[in-house]
């Protein structure tokens, strides 16, 4: 059990889920597809006036992110959970934690890496200027792994429960909130121009502290969910 | 050797079994037989720490399987009822996956010998998954015994929808791992066609 061989493990679990993604790549788009719609519909909605697009635009493109993030949480553990791939990856001499983060993060890579991606974009409908563009990208950049984090110790107690897609949402939406909060914030206040350092560093500390924290918790609902 | 200490354990409201002890030396296997619903893949599933029993321990060469962690679970190769087969991957991609998770990584040629000695043929390693039968994906997932270099071995009815060519060679392989001092642990309800000085039979009456 030395390093090596956990990079090993853990790489070949975020090489393979990647595989998998390629091959029905209409699962993975589809949180890519949510998120344009709806950001797309809200100028429809509200009306052309920028001053109202601008003032909502940060609030709007992170509230999509995460409810794209939420809608692809039930894809991390279930199909494992159902064909018994998890039973192996519990019982692989590796601690479970670093392969869950492995998971976690060939799910960031999937359904959250291209909503950053794809945000600066969606930026301009809402008037955006170029600096806010950029923090919003990296609030994005900070923030959606985290939601991928916290997301899936929900996904992983909610595994073999009926209406599991509901439950999952009840769970995490509460600890999603100072996520959405720091986030969405951090674009505000750079279009007000005092900058948005200090709400990207406190998503940056939620960053770290889910990377920190969620795995174990994870890995324990998962220990949970084979039992 | 695997040995279980007066193990307890129950599902629900239903007590599977009490005060269980039982020793698989080196070179020997254990075949677990009993009625469904007797509590023979619960058994399994505490022999490879996937379950905690209520009462008892598990040790592995005289150590607690729960202290020994990943450790243990160096030590084994566990195949359960679910194969374990991702129906969007090739058989060919499947084993490897499987076994570089398991940290026992083998060569694009070794597994492809592994599964033309389970008997599935080179076309076959080409196709996705989900177009195979249920006989061949067992067979997808039992090709990794060819593979694995744990001594122990964990299986949940290993020959269900084999056919008997199929049958033949995995007991052929499970010969073969025990004659290595290797030690088995398999849930059944056929009879292993081993000789029956290495077969040791428990019965689970439920």
């Amino acid at each position: 059990m030395n390093g090596s061989s956990m990079w090993e493990a853990v790489s070949g679990i975020i090489r393979r889920d990647l595989l998998l993604a390629m091959r029905r790549r209409s699962d993975a788009a589809m949180s890519v597809f949510f998120l344009v719609i709806v950001v797309s519909l809200f100028p429809l909605g509200v009306g052309p006036d920028p001053v109202v697009l601008r003032t909502i635009g940060p609030g709007v493109l992170w509230v999509a992110a995460l409810l794209a993030c939420l809608l692809s949480l039930s894809r991390v553990f279930t199909a494992d959970y159902v064909d018994g791939a998890l039973e192996q990856m519990v019982l692989v001499p590796q601690p479970l934690a670093v392969l869950v983060v492995g998971k976690v993060l060939a799910h960031w890579l999937i359904s959250g890496l291209p909503v950053v991606l794809l945000s600066p974009l969606l930026g301009l409908q809402f008037g955006l200027s170029g600096e806010s563009l950029g923090v919003l990208v990296m609030s994005l950049l900070l923030g959606t792994p985290t939601l991928s984090m916290i997301g899936a110790i929900g996904a992983a107690l909610v595994l073999g429960v009926r209406g599991s897609g509901l439950l999952v949402a009840l769970l995490v939406l509460p600890l999603y909130v100072p996520v959405l909060i720091f986030g969405a914030g951090a674009v505000t206040s750079s279009m007000a121009g005092i900058g948005g350092e200090a709400n990207l560093s406190l998503l940056g500390a939620c960053l770290v502290l889910s990377l920190f924290l969620a795995p174990w918790a994870t890995a324990a609902a998962l220990r949970i969910a084979l039992e | 050797m695997l040995q279980a200490v007066s193990l307890r354990c129950s599902r629900g409201e239903r007590r599977l079994f009490t005060d269980l002890n039982v020793k698989v030396e080196r070179g020997s296997l254990l075949a677990v037989v009993g009625e469904n619903g007797s509590g023979k893949t619960s058994l399994l599933r505490i022999f490879s720490s996937l379950l905690s029993p209520e009462q008892g321990s598990v040790l592995w060469e005289g150590q607690d399987i729960l202290q020994l962690k990943e450790l243990y679970a160096g030590q084994l190769t566990y195949i359960g009822h679910l194969n374990g087969i991702k129906d969007d991957l090739t058989p060919l991609e499947n084993l490897m996956s499987a076994m570089s998770l398991a940290g026992e990584s083998c060569s694009n040629n070794g597994a492809k010998e592994a599964l033309e000695a389970i008997g599935l043929k080179r076309p076959i390693h080409q196709l996705p998954s989900k177009v195979l039968s249920q006989g061949q994906k067992r067979r997808v997932a039992l090709a990794r015994l060819w593979l694995s270099t744990r001594p122990l071995w964990l299986l949940d009815e290993p020959f269900t929808s084999l056919d008997t060519a199929a049958t033949a060679v995995v007991t052929q392989r499970l010969h073969t791992h025990l004659q290595r001092a290797g030690l088995a642990v398999v849930v059944t309800h056929q009879e292993v066609a081993l000789p029956t000085e290495i077969v040791q039979r428990l019965r689970l009456t439920g």
